[in-house]
């Protein structure tokens, strides 16, 4: 790691003021990925503030009806908190779908919103990569791109966003609450993550001197029809290839609301409005469901190495869709796909 | 090697950040350290406090090797900063064992023979210890999937599974 210098923030203002004043520094939480990053000498960051501290760890029923999570509350907590667990089990479901239990201990609900890519270049730093280094090119484009994306890429870049939680933020329709020197802000989800584009360096569009305070959460958590479905190398303790969340609310077998979202195969958790409105109003069955994920899968596109998850992702929309409306959610810890 | 003619440019080295002083509570005791801001806690205790039973294997918080619990929750102690766990509860595999007995698990990894070469063993435990303290697994499905944090090369995970049932159901 290359040398740094370590402070601590006293408050959310003392933090939003210490990272105004030295744009070379950076925040860390949980460190489960910052560290990992100045391991790899891909982040050098020259301060890192400690925020760890700060309290932002409480999870608080909001008057809407929904959840506002605390953007310091470990990943572990939020999974097993009841009113997740009862009110939003896909979320509680996605979280333990990710990582293992001692990262999950260690990481924060904000920093799982910002953490970057596990492209194999953007960790190699010695190889060309435009997240990386802006202008160097991208190798995943005609290298190993096994894991990258088919959606949504660039020529700039075709990395995909690693966190399974997002996905579920996606179809949740969560809001992130931030601060900076301006005040503060409310970002929609879907606004918060970028598509690669031109500027494949900009993972979000969080500014550099901001802080998330905390996720917010609406009523709605779909807990009788949903699942979270990760395709992944082994069965435990690895990023997705392809992954789905399914949320419906359903009137007997007709579907009156869906939402659906695809992790593992874009810059950004992946959702397609027409996807979910062709679902409104029809009677839940297979049918319906393989047309939807055609409509997700419209302009996808492999790199070589990871053309199979074209299809991998159009059965398991499918198959996710069929667990959520029967009600019978894929487990986490029991593997096999029903 | 050959000397030019002219002199070598003299160049500016800027001052390593100051080191921090830290207190941790290990294993019980209290211990005051003094460590530069990126000693990972791991660091910290294999070669500030001698506390060599802690691993290191990938030092990125992919095997669990490190594993130690702080504040009673399992963490990965490579992927965390000393001076950022100021006062928190540290327990090492060395902390496990009291007045001699064994700990549940230690002597379950025994009599399971839940090891072969042993060096993500103490890991396992403190991850075990960790598992056993939330409460959450029950089946050994659920334990396997709870242990995904800690790789064992040898492949003594069925094993390593039937010793943590046998602590489970002692404790």
């Amino acid at each position: 790691m290359t040398p740094f210098h370590y402070t601590r923030a006293s408050d959310v203002s003392d933090a939003i003021r210490q990272i105004a004043a030295d744009p070379a520094a950076k925040f860390i939480a949980g460190g489960t990925n910052l560290i990992d990053l100045m391991k790899y000498d891909v982040e050098h960051p020259a301060r890192l503030i400690d925020i760890s501290q700060l309290p932002l760890k409480s999870i608080e029923e909001t008057s809407a009806g929904g959840l506002r999570i605390g953007a310091l509350v470990p990943n572990s907590d939020l999974a097993y908190h009841p009113a997740i667990e009862q009110r939003y089990p896909l979320l509680a479901s996605a979280i333990l779908a990710g990582a293992s239990q001692q990262l999950r201990n260690m990481a924060s609900t904000g920093g799982n919103l910002v953490q970057r890519t596990r492209c194999f270049y953007f960790y190699d730093a010695v190889t060309p990569c435009n997240k990386r280094q802006p202008g160097s090119g991208c190798s995943a484009i005609s290298g190993v791109n096994r894991i990258n994306a088919i959606l949504g890429t660039s020529e700039a870049c075709i990395a995909t966003h690693p966190s399974d939680m997002c996905v579920v933020l996606a179809v949740l329709e969560a809001t992130v609450h931030v601060a900076g020197p301006a005040g503060a802000r409310a970002i929609a989800f879907s606004d918060f993550h970028r598509l690669p584009d031109n500027t494949p360096q900009r993972d979000t569009n969080l500014e550099p001197d901001e802080i998330i305070t905390a996720i917010e959460l609406p009523p709605k958590g779909f807990s009788a029809n949903y699942s979270y479905l990760k395709i992944r190398d082994r069965l435990s303790y690895a990023f997705a290839l392809v992954s789905v969340a399914a949320a419906l609310e359903l009137d007997g077998d007709t579907i009156k609301e869906a939402r659906l979202a695809l992790g593992g195969v874009a810059h950004k958790p992946w959702r397609v409005s027409a996807a979910e409105a062709v679902l409104l109003g029809q009677r839940a069955d297979a049918s319906i469901f393989a047309q939807a994920a055609e409509i997700m899968l419209r302009g996808a596109k492999g790199y070589g190495h990871n053309n199979f998850k074209i299809g991998l992702a159009r059965r398991a929309i499918v198959r996710t869709l069929s667990q959520a409306a029967h009600g019978t959610p894929q487990s986490q810890s029991v593997k096999k796909i029903r | 090697m050959a000397q030019s003619g002219t002199a070598e440019p003299v160049r500016q080295i800027a001052a390593l950040p100051e080191k921090i002083p830290v207190t941790l509570i290990i294993n019980g005791t209290r211990s005051k350290l003094t460590v530069a801001p990126w000693t990972s806690l791991l660091d910290a205790l294999r070669d500030h406090l001698d506390l060599t039973g802690t691993k290191k294997g990938c030092d990125h918080g992919q095997c669990g090797a490190c594993t130690v619990l702080v504040d009673g929750r399992r963490i990965n102690s490579c992927l965390t900063l000393a001076v950022m766990k100021e006062g928190t509860e540290v327990t090492t595999v060395e902390g496990l064992a009291s007045e001699g007995t064994l700990h549940a698990l230690q002597q379950a990894f025994i009599d399971h023979d839940a090891f072969q070469c042993g060096y993500c063993t103490s890991g396992q435990i403190c991850s075990a210890a960790g598992l056993i303290a939330e409460g959450k697994a029950r089946t050994a499905d659920e334990i396997r999937e709870l242990m995904s944090g800690n790789i064992c090369r040898c492949g003594a995970y069925p094993n390593i599974v039937a010793a943590i049932q046998q602590a489970m159901e002692r404790s």
